[in-house]
């Protein structure tokens, strides 16, 4: 009697790297749009309030032009929608860093730093990639994300430098969640698939130029940079940690609960 | 009654100058006399305003997270974002009366301002978020287009722009609720179960019947008011109805009939009784929606604090350069 094989593939990504790989760049943007939008109606100033539902706003809009890329290029009828609603945890392929709660204010403001001194790296490299429709959303977004950057290291200097609590709370940010950030970097398979159709970044050269821009707004908030090599990986591969979940099972409660129903 | 007289202060014939500018239909604009009392209705009013935009974040931004599609999550956040630039905007209209921004905050946490009625019922559906917008900004566009022509003139201007989004508002919602009356039954179930429960609050949000109102008499009379709340009430009803028949929908009110004679939609009675229990503090969620303010006002508090102390070292820093 034979046995069947129970020996599956080690990673169980799309079957076109491409897709996958608008897909890692569609739900960073999606998760930490939602996040931020976790704080409209809470924000510690009316202003701010007003300035994360911009930035959340910009992201959720960057990400479903790349969510209906990503479904015209894998070619199953699914559309922006189907893939923000209707995929799993193990299927979103977001980074760990944009995924985590939104904790303090000063959690918020990290998180967005170290996130928005990679995107307009990131998508400076992608506004001049082969793949003109990503290119174009690259370059859209890049213009966006270079005031969120604005944004958030002014946020870095105000409670770096502001008092000793906002310090201690933006240093204990920065220690926790530094952990997330190797994972931005680190090239893997479907990187080198997309490399040879014309669509890659030099994921070294970007982790040169923003340890560089992070240091200096770290060191100008008169904060420390952590010295811990701690890594947290996974989420290209879906491997997610726990708060995706309950994060999702929210976003998508009301579109689950009516199959079928658009709206 | 002392609430209805001028403060004994206030110069009888500055009094008549400036109620002749309001008869000849003038604006006021912010260094020009004006009574006492006219400068605190309208910092009443105002302010009252301002808090409605801002504690009506919070049950339509009890959605954002769930909004089912990206389209409808990205008006959601829009909307309630316009919603917090209305506030500002309003705040600041006030600080041209000479009240600080501050004052007001700490008079809404201590609970003792007062905000729109309709901010203190929960949102229990998606469909919510379609009946407020179609509802609750069409019954604010009602106030507003007349306010847009009350006698304080930033007043006046904050109105007019502020009416153009709020026009914008009520077409999403009534967009969103047409769509789900069109949809799913379980779709054209909710919107109307939302309708049910947000047409009589919406009728509340006029304030209290001309009979029983007690700061009517004088608002009207300095123009900062131009119609009763009964006016304005009757006048959103007559444009509703027509709206709700378009969509297939009902109305909760059996004694609902249009009236040949005088071209109006006459309605059931309102539960009194019910708005003077939620304007007192007493609705479904005032304590929800108060507790939710003070936790960001108290969570943010060593935020603001940062902010203060960098901007005094920069200042600081900056004379020393200097």
């Amino acid at each position: 009697m034979t046995r069947p094989s129970v020996a599956g593939d080690r990673t169980s990504g799309a079957a076109n790297p491409l897709v996958d790989y608008l897909l890692r760049i569609a739900d960073d943007r999606l998760v930490l749009g939602h996040r931020l939008s976790e704080w409209c109606g809470h924000g510690p100033i009316l202003e701010e309030d007003i300035a994360l539902s911009n930035m959340a706003l910009d992201l959720i809009g960057a990400a479903s032009a790349l969510l209906a890329l990503a479904g015209t290029v894998e070619g199953k009828g699914r559309d922006a929608d189907a893939l923000a609603f209707f995929r799993d945890e193990t299927a979103y392929r977001n980074a760990l860093l944009v995924e985590q709660p939104n904790g303090d204010f000063a959690v918020t403001i990290v998180r967005q730093f170290l996130f928005d001194a990679y995107s307009v790296l990131q998508l400076d490299a992608l506004s001049r990639c082969g793949h003109a429709d990503l290119a174009a959303i690259a370059a859209k977004s890049l213009k966006e994300d270079k005031y969120h950057l604005r944004h958030s290291s002014d946020w870095m200097l105000k409670l770096g430098d502001g008092t000793p609590e906002s310090h201690a709370r933006t240093q204990r940010a920065l220690d926790t969640l530094w952990r997330y950030t190797d994972e931005l970097f680190v090239p893997d398979a479907v990187d080198h698939a997309t490399a040879a159709l014309g669509v890659s970044i030099d994921l070294d050269a970007i982790r040169a130029q923003w340890h560089q821009l992070v240091a200096d707004v770290v060191g100008r908030a008169t904060l420390t940079l952590p010295a811990s090599t701690v890594r947290a990986t996974g989420g290209r591969s879906g491997r997610h940690t726990e708060h995706l979940g309950h994060m999702l099972a929210e976003m998508q409660i009301v579109a689950r609960s009516h199959p079928g129903a658009t709206w | 009654m002392a609430n209805t007289t001028t403060a004994p202060h206030d110069d009888p014939a500055l009094v008549a100058a400036f109620e002749a500018r309001i008869a000849a239909g003038e604006s006021i604009e912010p260094k020009d006399w004006m009574p006492e009392r006219y400068r605190r209705q309208l910092t009443r009013m105002m302010s009252q305003h301002a808090h409605s935009e801002i504690v009506g974040m919070l049950p339509e931004g009890n959605w954002i997270t769930r909004a089912p599609s990206l389209r409808r999550k990205l008006s959601l956040i829009a909307k309630v974002q316009d919603e917090a630039g209305h506030g500002l905007y309003i705040y600041c209209g006030t600080e041209t009366l000479g009240v600080d921004r501050h004052e007001l905050v700490n008079q809404l946490l201590d609970g003792k301002a007062k905000y729109s009625s309709i901010f203190n019922y929960p949102t229990l559906s998606f469909s919510d978020v379609g009946v407020i917008g179609w509802l609750v900004d069409g019954a604010a566009i009602v106030n507003q287009t007349i306010l847009a022509k009350t006698s304080y003139g930033p007043y006046a201007r904050a109105m007019i722009r502020i009416c153009k989004e709020e026009n914008f508002h009520k077409r999403q919602g009534f967009e969103l609720c047409a769509h789900l009356a069109k949809g799913t039954p379980a779709q054209q179930a909710m919107v109307q179960e939302s309708l049910n429960r947000f047409w009589w609050p919406s009728l509340m949000m006029f304030g209290p019947s001309d009979t029983d109102s007690p700061n009517s008499g004088e608002l009207l009379r300095w123009k900062v008011k131009r119609k009763t709340n009964d006016e304005l009430r009757q006048r959103f009803v007559n444009l509703t109805v027509p709206q709700v028949q378009a969509l297939g929908l009902t109305l909760p009110d059996p004694d609902l009939t249009f009236d040949e004679a005088t071209g109006n939609w006459t309605f059931g009675a309102i539960d009194w009784d019910e708005f003077q229990q939620v304007i007192s503090g007493n609705g479904p969620c005032n304590h929800e929606r108060l507790a939710a303010r003070r936790k960001a006002h108290n969570d943010g508090e060593w935020v603001r604090a940062a902010a203060t102390a960098y901007a005094a070292k920069r200042a600081s820093a900056s004379t020393e350069a200097a």
